[in-house]
């Protein structure tokens, strides 16, 4: 399947201000990252790296400053937004009374994501079984951010935010979410990633920013390869299809991007055309 | 926007269903209500008939709030609230389904409240359709205002406590005309007196409805 390059990057922040109250999450922040990049978020605690990631998500307005995400304004064209973007945060946005295969249903659901991927993202966490049938107020810490990240799989976005990925994860599941990671590199996911324990994803990143006081103070090139180009195919509910997404027909479930989502490379949308920059005064 | 409220009222009902919160909390305690107005009214059962209808619908307003605080407080555990921003789903479409949710639990509790107006109080319903059309509308605009200033103090601390001084005085016309109504419907002969008071509750429950269409996503941004 053919496709050709965005005409805008996935995540483009141009002295970026935003506010809580008249608290600065972030003070001026410049970022520019490609589509299909990975980029490692580090910095100290109360630095603004969440801040960024809800910026990004469209959880966070901006103050002040210019914010394009997959070419939409992150404000105007936030629900557009929101079901290519997933953000796995420190909440695992799980309804305790829903069971496993019932608050996975309902993120899939809700984002307009593929049902068929859940059997399969589902398995790829481990849960399975009685699990699945589980409350998820029965569920341990860990258990309930291997469902948040069974969401994610599943629904397959274009931009993954990812904030303290590894956290309360065993070693299994951290396994699994770096070969999880890379999956998503390799299939042309932008993936940003927020976390403190940076030796669990140098390797999985092309480069890291540092983000201090709320302003990107630093940056440095990683191991890991970056595509920088979308090879993106069409959405697939039974696997991913042709080109660099190859080594993903093994996974079970997940395709390149939810159905009913449109791919990064599609043109203009719906009232803005691809790459265009909302300007906050 | 209808495709996005039928899966937001399904996930609610089905977590209503599951706590069985309604079942062990709201119905009883409207029940217990019940009791107590009659205690307070004294054994004279025809005073009690007389006063059914607004301790019906008083009743009913306190279960309705609740109801609401127990549908804000699902999305308000677990960032729940910031997942169901972060899916997308049109925000009108969370309002109606929310609405809706609230709206078929307040009318299983009518139907048990009704029962119990009946056999404690002594009242007979004399013209049903008054009875049900109060019902079917006063639902609609209680859920409609509840789940509005539900979102409205759903980031706040303070929220338990906000939402019942928020709700109730807004909630007031439909107390007024819900006993009205209910009041004509009790006495018979008198469906021409209900009326007046039911076109109040269709205007009303047509502002909130498109009231909370348009205001429940920036509602919930700024919350």
């Amino acid at each position: 399947m053919a496709s050709e390059a965005p005409s805008h990057p996935a995540i483009l922040l141009h002295d970026a201000v935003a506010l809580s109250g008249r608290f600065p999450l972030l003070a001026g922040v410049d970022l520019e990252v490609a589509v299909g990049e990975t980029v490692l978020i580090e910095g100290p605690n109360g630095a603004g790296k969440t801040s960024l990631l809800r910026v990004c998500a469209g959880l966070v307005a901006l103050a002040s400053g210019e914010a394009s995400v997959l070419g939409l304004d992150p404000v105007r064209q936030r629900n557009q937004l929101r079901r290519r973007v997933g953000l796995l945060s420190h909440a695992s946005h799980l309804y305790d009374d829903l069971t496993v295969r019932e608050n996975v249903k309902f993120a899939v659901r809700a984002a307009g994501g593929d049902t068929d991927r859940i059997a399969g993202a589902c398995e790829r966490w481990g849960l399975a079984g009685r699990l699945l049938k589980t409350s998820a107020s029965k569920l341990s810490a860990g258990q309930r951010r291997r469902v948040a990240l069974a969401s994610l799989t599943a629904r397959w976005p274009e931009l993954w935010l990812l904030d303290e990925p590894h956290a309360g994860l065993d070693a299994s599941a951290r396994d699994t979410l770096d070969r999880l990671i890379g999956d998503a590199g390799a299939a042309g996911v932008t993936v940003l990633i927020a976390s403190h324990e940076t030796e669990f994803v140098e390797s999985l990143a092309a480069r890291a920013v540092t983000v201090t006081g709320g302003r990107i103070t630093g940056a440095r090139s990683l191991g890991a390869p970056s595509l920088g180009v979308p090879p993106l195919g069409p959405p697939s509910a039974g696997g991913l299809t042709g080109g660099p997404t190859d080594g993903l027909d093994a996974l079970p479930g997940p395709g390149p991007c939810s159905p009913g989502v449109a791919s990064p490379i599609a043109g203009p949308t719906a009232d803005r055309p691809a790459g265009e920059v909302a300007h906050v005064a | 926007m209808w495709r996005d409220s039928l899966l937001v009222a399904g996930k609610d009902l089905r977590i209503e269903a599951r706590s069985r919160v309604g079942l062990y909390q709201v119905a009883p305690f409207g029940v217990v209500a019940l009791v107590l107005f009659a205690f307070a009214l004294g054994p004279d059962r025809t005073q009690m008939a007389k006063g059914a209808p607004g301790l019906f619908w008083v009743a009913v307003l306190f279960c309705t709030v609740l109801a609401v605080q127990r549908s804000v407080s699902v999305e308000s555990v677990d960032g729940a609230r910031d997942g169901i921003r972060l899916s997308g789903l049109d925000p009108a479409g969370q309002f109606l389904g929310k609405a809706a949710a609230v709206a078929v639990q307040l009318i299983v509790l009518e139907v048990v409240l009704g029962i119990g107006v009946v056999l404690l109080y002594g009242a007979s319903i004399q013209v049903p359709w008054l009875i049900v059309a109060s019902c079917v509308l006063g639902t609609v605009g209680l859920a409609a205002t509840g789940t509005l200033y539900g979102a409205l103090s759903a980031g706040l601390r303070v929220r338990e406590t906000l939402l019942p001084f928020l709700f109730l005085p807004i909630a007031a016309p439909v107390l007024l005309a819900g006993t009205r109504v209910w009041q004509a419907g009790l006495a018979g002969g008198t469906e021409s007196y209900g009326s007046p008071w039911l076109r109040l509750l269709v205007v009303f429950d047509a502002i909130y409805v498109a009231l909370g269409i348009v205001v429940f996503g920036p509602i919930q941004e700024a919350a």
